[in-house]
């Protein structure tokens, strides 16, 4: 026997031994990407709608939203703690830095699938007698949405494997089993972290990426 | 000038000296010394070479643009004291391509002005088939439940015109709407609208670049050239003026074989 297939048999039940656990950090992680993304969401499409009405903002809201993005993130998190309120150790923390990550992909998207739609539509709808308001809601919107959903779709993917460096400040998830696998020379445990994180990443891009399709007009 | 603006109770729309220039900017000069008036029921065309101001006429009447000097009285309300919004519900509006929103199914688009203006689905419907039935196109479900990307550039340009239509405005403005058509197409559609024009009596401003297509549905061809009217005159006197730009739109007829003369 060759030492590659006991490593792989010993990973495969050390994964038996550890299914509970390994499903229980599994769901924290979820919890912590579904906890982030909502607010994100929240933030970033209303927030790309109103720099549409308002071009001096688009600059600096898209500037500050790209500045959290070249921040790496272990250092976003580290940087964090110490801020009042919402800073410190633990999820609320994560859920913050994770936000912020997530902001980008999601308003720059929202900008661009409102502000890329065929002038020629939007001029008749102006001639018709819509107001702004209904052009928003009626007509950009609905335009954007697949463009507005595919942000969000790089948004999960990216909080998904952000979430890991989570465990880093004590917000626990699928990360706490690839640090304590570092720290132990450990594949096993690396992988215990890694390939549910991987498939959370993966199940996630093919639902959206489902539903994305389905909202794509002409 | 004077005689004009005195004349504004039998046009629906009227220019009275009117001048736009971009943001105000006098050097940036668009139209100017612009008057005319628009009697009920006649078929304006708007002729003219690309950027000779044709289209912002068009947006002038229906509030798009204001003018920079002078006004646009329709209904014998200056534009700059209309609700552009309701100015608007009483202007149909075509332009090329059909401008169709592509989220929205036949039907759907067609019914855009009465679900606006909150009409009951029952009398929604009911409009929708008579006015797709008007510009000859199959008002039954299998086509109404179509979306715009699954049609025809004719048929579109159809469902563009029936979308204008839809809440029976009085005035219908109409921008280069068949010019992208293929020419069997656009003859097609160029003289089945001729015909429904007649019928409905709607006043109407049409813009082309295209002279043959301007004498077939004017009333009356005015003839713009760099932001200025040149000519104003009914079809058949239209071909007789002299004039340099009148000539060269003529010159262009003939370069066609077999053309109407």
């Amino acid at each position: 026997m060759n030492a590659a297939v006991i490593q792989l048999s010993s990973d495969w039940t050390f994964f038996a031994e550890h299914r509970a656990e390994i499903f229980s950090a599994t769901l924290d992680h979820l919890a912590l990407v579904l906890i982030a993304m909502a607010i994100a969401i929240l933030i970033g499409v209303p927030l790309g709608m109103f720099i549409v009405q308002r071009p001096a903002l688009r600059t600096i809201a898209l500037g500050i939203a790209s500045i959290f993005q070249t921040i790496p993130s272990l250092a976003l998190f580290g940087f964090l703690i110490p801020i009042p309120f919402i800073g410190g150790i633990g999820k609320r923390t994560a859920i913050v830095a994770l936000v912020l990550y997530a902001l980008l992909p999601i308003l720059r998207n929202t900008y661009v699938g409102l502000t890329g739609i065929d002038p020629a539509v939007l001029e008749a709808a102006e001639a018709m007698g819509m107001t702004r308001a209904q052009i928003l809601w009626r007509v950009r919107f609905p335009l954007a949405l697949a463009v507005i959903l595919a942000g969000i779709r790089t948004a999960t993917i990216i909080t998904i494997g952000v979430a890991t460096i989570a465990a880093a400040i004590g917000a626990g998830g699928l990360g706490t089993f690839i640090f304590r696998g570092v720290a132990l020379v450990s594949d096993a445990l690396i992988l215990a972290g890694a390939i549910p994180a991987a498939l959370l990443a993966l199940i996630a891009d093919f639902l959206l990426g489902l539903i994305e399709r389905r909202l794509r007009v002409a | 000038m004077n005689t004009k603006t005195v004349s504004f109770r039998e046009n629906l729309i009227e220019f009275c000296d009117v001048e736009y220039h971009i943001n105000d900017i006098p050097a940036r000069i668009i139209v100017s010394g612009i008057s005319f008036g628009i009697p009920h029921g006649e078929t304006l065309v708007l002729l003219g070479r690309s950027g000779s101001g044709k289209t912002t006429l068009l947006r002038l009447i229906n509030g798009m643009l204001m003018p920079s000097r002078g006004q646009v009285l329709v209904q014998g309300r200056a534009t700059t004291d209309w609700d552009p919004i309701r100015l608007r519900r009483g202007i149909g509006y075509v332009i090329q391509d059909a401008g169709l929103f592509p989220h929205f199914t036949v039907a759907e688009n067609v019914a855009l002005i009465p679900t606006l203006e909150k009409w009951d689905a029952l009398r929604t419907t009911a409009r929708v088939k008579e006015l797709l039935a008007l510009v000859g196109l199959d008002a039954r479900a299998r086509f109404t439940s179509r979306h715009p990307r699954e049609l025809s550039g004719g048929q579109r340009q159809r469902v563009g015109v029936a979308r204008a239509l839809a809440a029976d405005p009085p005035i219908l403005l109409m921008d280069e709407p068949f010019s992208a058509l293929d020419p069997v197409t656009r003859a097609e559609l160029q003289r089945e609208f001729s015909a429904l024009a007649r019928r409905l009596g709607k006043t109407i401003v049409f813009v082309t670049h295209d002279l043959r297509e301007a004498l077939l549905l004017a009333s009356r061809i005015v003839l713009l050239e760099a932001g200025r009217i040149v000519a104003s005159a009914t079809p058949q006197e239209f071909l007789h003026l002299d004039h340099p730009e009148v000539r060269a739109f003529t010159s262009s007829l003939s370069i066609a074989p077999g053309a109407p003369a």
